[in-house]
């Protein structure tokens, strides 16, 4: 690749900016300023679909209506563990407006009748001419069941006498949501799987006994965690037409091409045969990578039935089958000098993510501090439960829950200010300048002793941090196409999860051409464009915006040759300033950007541009673009120590992203990630009955999750950096706005009432219990 | 959910004609013919949406004329139609004077959205919310089944359930209004099936597990609440209703507590108090009543009354919180009498 130097700005306004030199690829274009001299990029651009999502004309997946199109409902396991001995399908078959009955496992086994291994496990599909009828028909489907001994809490599945989930070694499960989480299922025994020795980037190190021996204090404890499900607005589904040229996949989907890659490997289709199409997305989470089993099963109905086949889950289907945040059991060890040095980490952890794995915990204990001495295993634990998957920072929102409240309480300890403690054990610049503006904001200094809040209804402070990583999707194309007529266009298959990807696609290309947010129409969530990344890992800015914005520059020089061909100037003489092109010598020689484009001897010239696996960011492959997401967030509580209430009453949440593009709506993002966190800390959680194996709570009734009394008012801080690894230098904020909150309230209501909880969420029943040993 | 017809009565009498059971009847022995009615309709659609019940025909009482007003004589006191909504109960002026407990009792129950369509008598008649009850999935007693599910000492998850007369089914009646009603000496007005109104204390309106386990109400299978009646308060009555949730903005009682007291200067000359999601049905605590008839109010004497109430809770596995929760909230409300 040809090369050339370039001066970034680098480092954090009002902190330590400076200027960095970075050979980047030839073809790109030269740096950005920060974003006090840009014009769109940075500024509070309101939402492109705002309006059509408030006034509901966004048409989202369960919306699509085609014509001839049947209504399917999945038959689901209500029996937690068994071998299935016979299915009778033939009273669904004969009722009428019934057109097909399809079995799930004679997609892979047709000659087994398969094993349920939780409630909720898909059986059997119906597609019918109207909801009603196919949910009629399932209930006309006879199961007959060899019902087996289940276990579903993740102690009693240590057990040696605890029945088995699996009798054979698993292989590794991953989709793309998935990172950064143990998936090795061939290790261990029984139920038991693991452990993993390590996180992604980093791992064991150092001698541990040798640390402790070293430590003045040591902190131990264990924490607890417990299953969470996504609930995402809009459940998992699709709408399919499969017909002789191919397939059309309507998705609500984090990944239009992870869906479209798994059908067409299951159906041994060509990719260009299966379109995924995902225009507006209820929320996902980390739950929406797959096509899942409803995707091959809808699929399957159309072409049984060779019309349009809708599939979208119900609540409760959602909450069984579709992912979960697994749950965990993390002791942490801690061992420190008096003057706060880490002297060693030591960590184990047991999570189960019920059928299938990835409920390791540890990196934010290997990554966040500084500590020469570290080990961790985790172990993935098997019941017959449903699935976990990856959800907003998978592993680290359990694990901060424990290492943060662990740091508390060693802080405490040592007779050491929180603040002051992680100062001087956490390097990262970025979380110092948060914690420095955060606690002014929140006003930290009025942060009283731990039990010294008088009368019954007590106030506390407290806070927690945390670090994701900035990952790239090294496979993200993005094309920029301007037409004779003037107009501008941005193509990619990126999906817009829900954050505002459009809008900020739109922002970079406006910024780069010069021209208005209005100005450019972006195309996005479809696989006939090209392939954009999958919103996972908080990677979709880092990853799109950089070939958008160089895709938009390299569009614009080659409008450059034709405009500076009239001119009879070289094109490096042409800029872009207002809506205009111009000269830069002579500013009275200018024409409007639209009348610039009708020099075109074509209908449209365009430029596609990717990061592809050989290029990382200004360094190839695993290069400098991968570094620290850091956030620190402060909670004010309110409990009432009498009733167990707790109100969270504020969040101070301070963050960054590199150069954020589009302040509104990372605010908002910021918010849906401290919304969730409270929900995780306080409200939410999966209710399991041991002796039926079944979900109880799977509605959103009993399944408590925070409405508007219960949100907090939310203030966030974004400390601009600029690391100075790509075109646009920035990153998203998805995962970093979700880690720290519970561990932050945990410790402010610890503050509060003088007694830690150790176990979320915390609810008036763990207040009053913890605070009134004596009752019974 | 099924398919169903629907039947619009015009009057009480039509009503009664066209059904033939209740849906607590059709729940515990399904004949698969049943016609009930739906009020305001939030508890009967939960049931169909769950499938737990497949009804044949919705006797629809919600637009009988007649049934929608509330009157209030001073001396009387207030009679509520059965089909007044809950938010025009809150909002209503002669409540929040006359009867304090009932308006913030009523003001807490569910949410705005669902005050402006559920309706008093829809509010008493409404199932409990066990979880494993609603749940087509576990056949309990309540359901003709051979189990409480949660009761059990190792699975049960029974957080929310009864610590007090739970010997049987140990869920929670769902209505917290009815702990306000229950304090207030209201009571029902029943039109049977012969045309003949009975008046019914709401203490004897709910039936409790022991008698009965497949009801929570007296309501057969010709039965219709008309009107709820509340008597006028004495002079120098004051009320207090604290409900108390573990989420603020629309959550079913962990527990609650209403207390009607006639005051003379700081002597308690009579007093009611009620307790919600405490047992199987809104009970009285008669004991605590007792301690303070005649004495005065003041810290001691009401967390005595406290202590006292809560003397015969028996918790269940995850339940025991309740015990210091309620001692906590009785003594609140009794404090605001003073």
């Amino acid at each position: 690749m040809d090369t050339k130097k370039e001066k970034f700005p680098h480092g954090i306004p009002g902190y330590n900016l400076g200027e960095i030199e970075r050979e980047i690829p030839a073809e790109d274009p030269p740096a950005w300023p920060i974003n006090d001299e840009l014009r769109v990029i940075g500024k509070r651009v309101p939402r492109l679909d705002a309006r059509a999502k408030v006034t509901g004309e966004a048409k989202y997946t369960s919306d699509i209506q085609l014509p001839g199109m049947l209504y399917a409902k999945m038959l689901r396991a209500n029996v937690a563990h068994a071998k299935i001995l016979a299915i009778d399908t033939t009273l669904a078959e004969k009722l009428p407006g019934v057109h097909a009955v399809h079995l799930m496992h004679e997609m892979d086994d047709k000659d087994h009748l398969p094993m349920v291994k939780f409630v909720g496990q898909p059986i059997a599909g119906v597609a019918a001419e109207s909801l009603d009828i196919a949910k009629e028909a399932i209930k006309l489907i006879k199961v007959k069941y060899d019902e087996k001994p289940f276990v579903i809490d993740l102690e009693d599945a240590l057990d040696a006498n605890a029945p088995l989930v699996y009798d054979e070694p698993i292989a590794e499960q991953r989709d793309g949501g998935d990172v950064g989480v143990v998936h090795d299922g061939s290790k261990g025994k029984g139920n038991l799987r693991g452990p993993s020795t390590s996180s992604f980037w980093g791992g064991p190190r150092g001698d541990v006994e040798k640390g402790f021996a070293e430590a003045d204090v040591v902190v131990e404890r264990t924490y607890r965690t417990q299953v969470h499900t996504h609930v995402p607005l809009e459940t998992h589904g699709v709408v399919i037409d499969w017909k002789p040229e191919g397939m059309t996949v309507y998705a609500s989907t984090q990944s239009t091409k992870g869906v479209r890659d798994e059908l067409a490997t299951y159906f041994d289709l060509p990719k260009s045969q299966v379109r995924v199409i995902c225009q507006f997305m209820g929320g996902g989470f980390g739950a929406k990578h797959s096509a899942g089993t409803f995707g091959p099963m809808a699929a399957t109905l159309s072409k049984k039935t060779g019309r349009p086949v809708w599939l979208m889950l119900d609540r409760q289907e959602e909450h069984l089958a579709e992912g979960n945040r697994p749950n965990s059991l993390h002791s942490l060890k801690i061992g420190a000098k008096k003057d706060g040095t880490l002297t060693a980490i030591q960590q184990k952890s047991h999570g189960t993510a019920g059928v299938a794995l990835g409920a390791g915990v540890g990196r934010i204990a290997q990554i966040l501090y500084e500590c020469p001495n570290f080990t961790t295993e985790q172990y993935d634990v098997l019941t017959h439960a449903g699935p976990g998957a990856a959800w907003r920072a998978p592993g680290n929102v359990q694990g901060a829950f424990g290492v943060e409240q662990a740091i508390d309480e060693l802080a405490e300890k040592l007779k050491i200010d929180p603040l002051t403690l992680r100062d001087k054990i956490d390097k990262s610049d970025v979380r110092k300048v948060e914690r420095m503006r955060g606690a002014e904001k929140f006003g930290w200094s009025k942060r009283q002793p731990a039990g010294s809040s008088q009368g019954p209804v007590k106030k506390g402070m407290g806070m927690a941090q945390s670090t994701w990583p900035r990952f790239v999707h090294l496979d993200s194309s993005v094309e920029v196409k301007l037409y004779k007529d003037g107009a501008v266009e941005v193509r990619s298959g990126v999906q817009d999860i829900g954050t505002g990807t459009k809008t900020i696609l739109a922002q970079v290309v406006a910024e780069e051409l010069g021209l208005e947010v209005s100005d450019v129409t972006v195309r996005i969530g479809d696989t006939v464009f090209p392939d954009g990344p999958a919103s996972g890992g908080s990677v979709v800015t880092g990853s799109i915006t950089p070939p958008t914005r160089n895709a938009a520059y390299q569009v614009k020089l080659k409008l450059f040759d034709l405009v500076a061909k009239e001119w009879k100037t070289e094109a490096n003489k042409l800029t872009v300033k207002d809506g205009m092109v111009v000269h830069m010598d002579d500013s009275s020689r200018k024409m409007t950007f639209k009348d610039a484009l009708k020099s075109l001897r074509t209908g449209h010239i365009s430029v596609l541009a990717s990061r592809g696996d050989d290029y990382g960011g200004f360094q190839q492959s695993w290069g400098l673009a991968y570094g620290d997401l850091g956030s620190v967030q402060f909670a004010e509580v309110t409990v009432d120590t009498q009733t167990g209430l707790i109100k969270v009453d504020r969040i101070v949440a301070a963050h960054s992203c590199a150069r954020p593009l589009n302040i509104g709506q990372l605010e908002s993002q910021i918010n849906g990630g401290v919304i969730q966190g409270v929900s995780y800390a306080l409200y939410e959680a999966r209710v399991m009955d041991k002796g039926t194996g079944h979900f109880i709570n799977a509605n959103v009734d009993q399944y408590k999750m925070p409405y508007a009394m219960e949100i907090p008012e939310i203030e966030s801080i974004l400390v601009e950096e600029y690391p100075a690894q790509s075109s646009t230098d920035a990153y998203g904020i998805a995962e970093p706005a979700n880690i720290a909150t519970a561990a932050a309230i945990a410790n402010a209501v610890y503050n509060a009432i003088g007694v830690r909880i150790f176990e979320i969420p915390i609810t008036p029943a763990s207040i009053l219990n913890a605070l009134n040993k004596d009752y019974e | 959910m099924n398919r169903f017809s629907w039947y619009e009565a015009k009057s009480v009498e039509d009503a009664l004609k066209n059904a033939n059971t209740t849906l607590s009847e059709e729940l515990y022995s399904p004949s698969n013919e049943a016609a009930f009615f739906k009020s305001g309709g939030i508890d009967v659609l939960d049931f169909l949406k769950e499938g737990l019940i497949s009804p044949k025909t919705i006797v629809n009482v919600r637009d009988i004329p007649g049934m929608d007003k509330i009157e209030h004589e001073h001396n009387e006191g207030m009679t509520i139609g059965a089909n007044v909504t809950l938010a025009e109960i809150e909002h209503h002026p002669d409540v929040a004077i006359n009867f304090p407990a009932l308006q913030m009792a009523v003001a807490h129950a569910a949410t705005p959205q669902l005050r402006n369509m559920s309706t008093i008598a829809g509010n008493l008649a409404q199932r409990t919310r066990c979880w494993y009850f609603r749940s087509v999935d576990h056949q309990c007693f309540r359901k003709n089944g051979d189990r409480c599910f949660a009761r059990h000492s190792e699975t049960g998850q029974n957080e929310g359930h009864a610590i007090i007369n739970n010997g049987s089914c140990v869920s929670v009646h769902a209505s917290s209004i009815a702990t306000a009603l229950l304090a207030l000496k209201a009571s029902v007005v029943i039109q049977g099936g012969d045309m003949k109104k009975k008046v019914v204390s709401i203490e004897d309106f709910f039936v409790s597990p022991m008698q009965d386990i497949s009801r929570e109400n007296i309501l057969g299978k010709k039965d219709l609440i008309t009107e709820i009646k509340v008597p006028a308060p004495s002079a120098n009555t004051k009320s207090f209703y604290i409900k108390q949730v573990a989420r603020e903005s629309y959550d079913w009682s962990l527990a609650d507590v209403a207390v009607v007291a006639e005051m003379k200067g700081n002597t308690c000359v009579d007093i009611t108090i009620a307790l919600g999601a405490a047992a199987p049905t809104p009970i009285r605590s008669y004991e605590a009543e007792k301690i303070l008839k005649g004495e005065q109010l003041n810290d001691m004497s009401i967390t005595k009354a406290a202590e006292k109430a809560m003397e015969v809770a028996r918790p269940l596995s995850k339940n025991g919180y309740k015990i210091p929760l309620f001692k906590s909230i009785i003594v609140r409300a009794l404090s605001e009498l003073i």
